[in-house]
């Protein structure tokens, strides 16, 4: 809208400051106590500017033990199995789906629409529902404690399914026919034709699905014991936790601010992409 | 270089059947255009014969060879869709090459063949543009560009110019023609725009309900059109028709008035005269109370009734011509151009 009200102007400013000062207080919080000593953030009030320990804070927790006077594990090898993790559980779950979408929107075979509503009912099972039989299940295959074990319960994924489903529905038939015209083999279409069609709604699906990976909580705690296997954000709540005494925020809060990097990171490489996805209709 | 041969061709799909045994032979290097309105099963014939929908029975030969069972790419054929179906994500280059690239051609041959193909449809300049950055036109001519660089015996086009504007369309007619001509390949155009069958096709296949109505140039179809299907479609603006019978030897409208001679006696017929057929004469047989009068420029074209009923005619005049709305004006046609069919079964009568 091309308007000038300067009084409308003020008042939606304020509004979006004041959304800015909600959202982003708890992170300049983590960062100004990611910056100070541990005694100084068990003394209230808890500081509002940053102190002068940040370096010192993020060599001991990226290389050192993290917490002193416990055992646990360099802050860098968490975040190698977060990445490790969620890497495996979104490029996973994007191949698998982008097949068997391909199977279901492209080929006629018995049953195919019984296929489709069986992957479509799982989206009621979240992991939380299902997590005792997986568990038995990853158990017994003997895959606790291992990059496998944390990924490939997370993989199947009706919801990208049915995303690159809709997708594929949305590219004319004729792209199918004259790649048939052409000579195309079902998998070279797949190749050459779908997938770069489908480019930017699998980096839009990527950015997603990377975050989902990486803030899975409850299944990594659940399935490993081996400290050396721990992800990052298992570790942040146990690290509260840990040996009944003060909370050491700087180190946590160092360790949290750790965390959040790699989805920033991921995010901003694809946002271009990411909007795209989100967006375009020029099939 | 192929010829095509249809036999006894029919698809059903289920129960349906949408075509029902089409029959016809497409020579080396001709064009024939299909053409029919909207779900007569044009689209469908063409399907089959480039393999895109399967056979339900009967034969489709390319180059003497059945093709029924073979995967579109293996009949040596190329096909021109309707919306082009160009891949958004390649250059135009990249386009034309595809299907090349396929079938392992070596690169410098790919690459003298699409410059070629490039050259002859004067798309060089846009060789390394993305579809969409092209026009309606010059995508159409991409799309040509991939069908020529094959080298196939059959192109096969699929109502190529419907998504273009008028002047473009008359254009790419002339061009789609030339090409054609020059090439010498084998044709088959579908389209439901009969001045675009006329123009371009050797011969025409005039389609109905799934049955093939004629098949023959487009003079025969104008001038001794087998069904009245074909002589309605067939010329624009289309066929006056005409409740007649014929007693003692002579040939009597609806409302009465003598026309012409006629050797047999029928109760109920059809008679059809084409409105650029009629001469305005003022003892002329056939009457219309007039309407109203539409100025083409070149003609005018007179719409209206025939005097006494309310069966609608209508008449091209060429030049201006002026008539109030009510008057009655009196037409003379010649006995050669007076067409009878049978009222029920739309066949044409010879005399």
């Amino acid at each position: 809208m091309v308007q000038n009200r300067p009084i409308l102007d003020i008042i939606s400013h304020l509004i979006l400051i004041f959304g800015i000062i909600i959202v982003a207080l708890p992170i300049w919080i983590t960062f100004v106590a990611a910056t100070h000593d541990p005694i100084r953030m068990t003394q209230a009030p808890i500081p509002l500017l940053p102190g002068t320990y940040f370096w010192e804070n993020f060599v001991t927790t990226l290389f050192g033990g993290g917490l002193s006077g416990t055992e646990t594990t360099a802050v860098w090898r968490m975040l190698l199995n977060s990445l490790t993790m969620a890497m495996m559980i979104a490029i996973g779950k994007i191949a698998i789906s982008l097949l068997s979408a391909f199977a279901i929107v492209y080929f006629k075979f018995p049953f195919r629409m019984g296929f489709f509503w069986i992957i479509f009912i799982t989206l009621m099972l979240p992991v939380e529902v299902r997590i005792l039989p997986t568990f038995e299940v990853v158990a017994n295959l003997g895959m606790l404690n291992s990059y496998w074990g944390l990924s490939i319960p997370l993989i199947a994924s009706a919801t990208a399914t049915f995303m690159f489903r809709q997708v594929f529905l949305t590219i004319p038939d004729e792209m199918l026919e004259s790649a048939r015209i052409d000579g195309a083999k079902p998998m070279r279409f797949f190749w050459d034709i779908l997938i770069p069609l489908s480019r930017t709604n699998i980096a839009a699906l990527f950015v997603i699905l990377f975050i989902y990976g990486w803030n899975q909580y409850l299944w990594p705690l659940l399935i490993t014991t081996d400290s050396d296997m721990t992800t990052i954000v298992v570790s942040i709540k146990s690290m509260l936790e840990a040996a009944e005494q003060q909370p050491q925020w700087n180190i946590i809060m160092m360790t949290a601010l750790l965390a959040m990097i790699p989805p920033v990171f991921v995010v901003i490489a694809m946002q271009k992409l990411f909007v795209q996805g989100l967006t375009e209709t020029d099939k | 270089m192929a010829t095509i041969q249809l036999e006894n061709l029919v698809k059903a799909y289920g129960e349906v059947e949408v075509l029902h045994k089409v029959n016809g032979e497409i020579k080396d290097g001709e064009l024939v255009v299909v053409v029919g309105p909207s779900g007569c099963g044009k689209s469908t014939l063409l399907r089959m014969i480039a393999g895109l929908e399967t056979v339900t029975s009967g034969n489709v030969s390319i180059g003497a060879r059945v093709v029924n069972d073979l995967e579109p790419a293996e009949r040596d054929i190329a096909m021109v869709f309707q919306n082009y179906a160009l891949y958004p994500h390649m250059s135009v280059r990249q386009n034309m090459a595809y299907g090349l690239k396929i079938r392992r051609i070596n690169q410098q041959e790919i690459e003298r063949r699409v410059n070629q193909a490039a050259e002859i449809l004067s798309i060089e300049e846009y060789l390394d543009r993305k579809p969409r950055q092209l026009s309606g036109g010059q995508r159409q001519r991409v799309a040509m560009g991939r069908a020529i660089v094959r080298d196939p015996q059959v192109f096969l086009f699929d109502e190529p110019l419907s998504n273009l504007d008028a002047k473009l369309r008359v254009q790419m007619r002339l061009e789609i023609r030339k090409l054609q001509q020059r090439l010498n390949v084998t044709s088959i155009y579908v389209t439901h725009d009969q001045v675009e069958a006329m123009t371009l096709g050797d011969r025409l296949m005039v389609l109905n309900d799934g049955v093939v109505e004629q098949f023959g140039t487009p003079i025969e179809l104008y001038d001794k059109p087998e069904t009245k299907f074909v002589a309605g479609f067939i010329g624009s603006p289309s066929m006056n028709f005409i409740p007649a019978s014929s007693q003692k030897g002579s040939l009597i409208l609806g409302n009465g008035t003598k026309i012409s001679k006629f050797k047999d006696d029928h109760k109920e017929l059809t008679v059809g005269i084409r409105p650029e057929h009629l001469k305005i004469n003022m003892k002329g047989q056939v009457r219309v109370s007039v309407q109203m009068v539409e100025q083409l420029g070149a003609n005018s074209l007179v719409h209206g009734v025939l005097e006494k009923t309310n069966i609608d005619f209508s008449v091209s005049i060429p030049g201006h011509v002026t008539a109030d709305a009510g008057s009655v004006m009196a037409f003379d046609v010649n006995r050669d151009n007076i067409h009878i069919f049978h009222a029920d079964t739309g066949q044409r009568i010879p005399q």
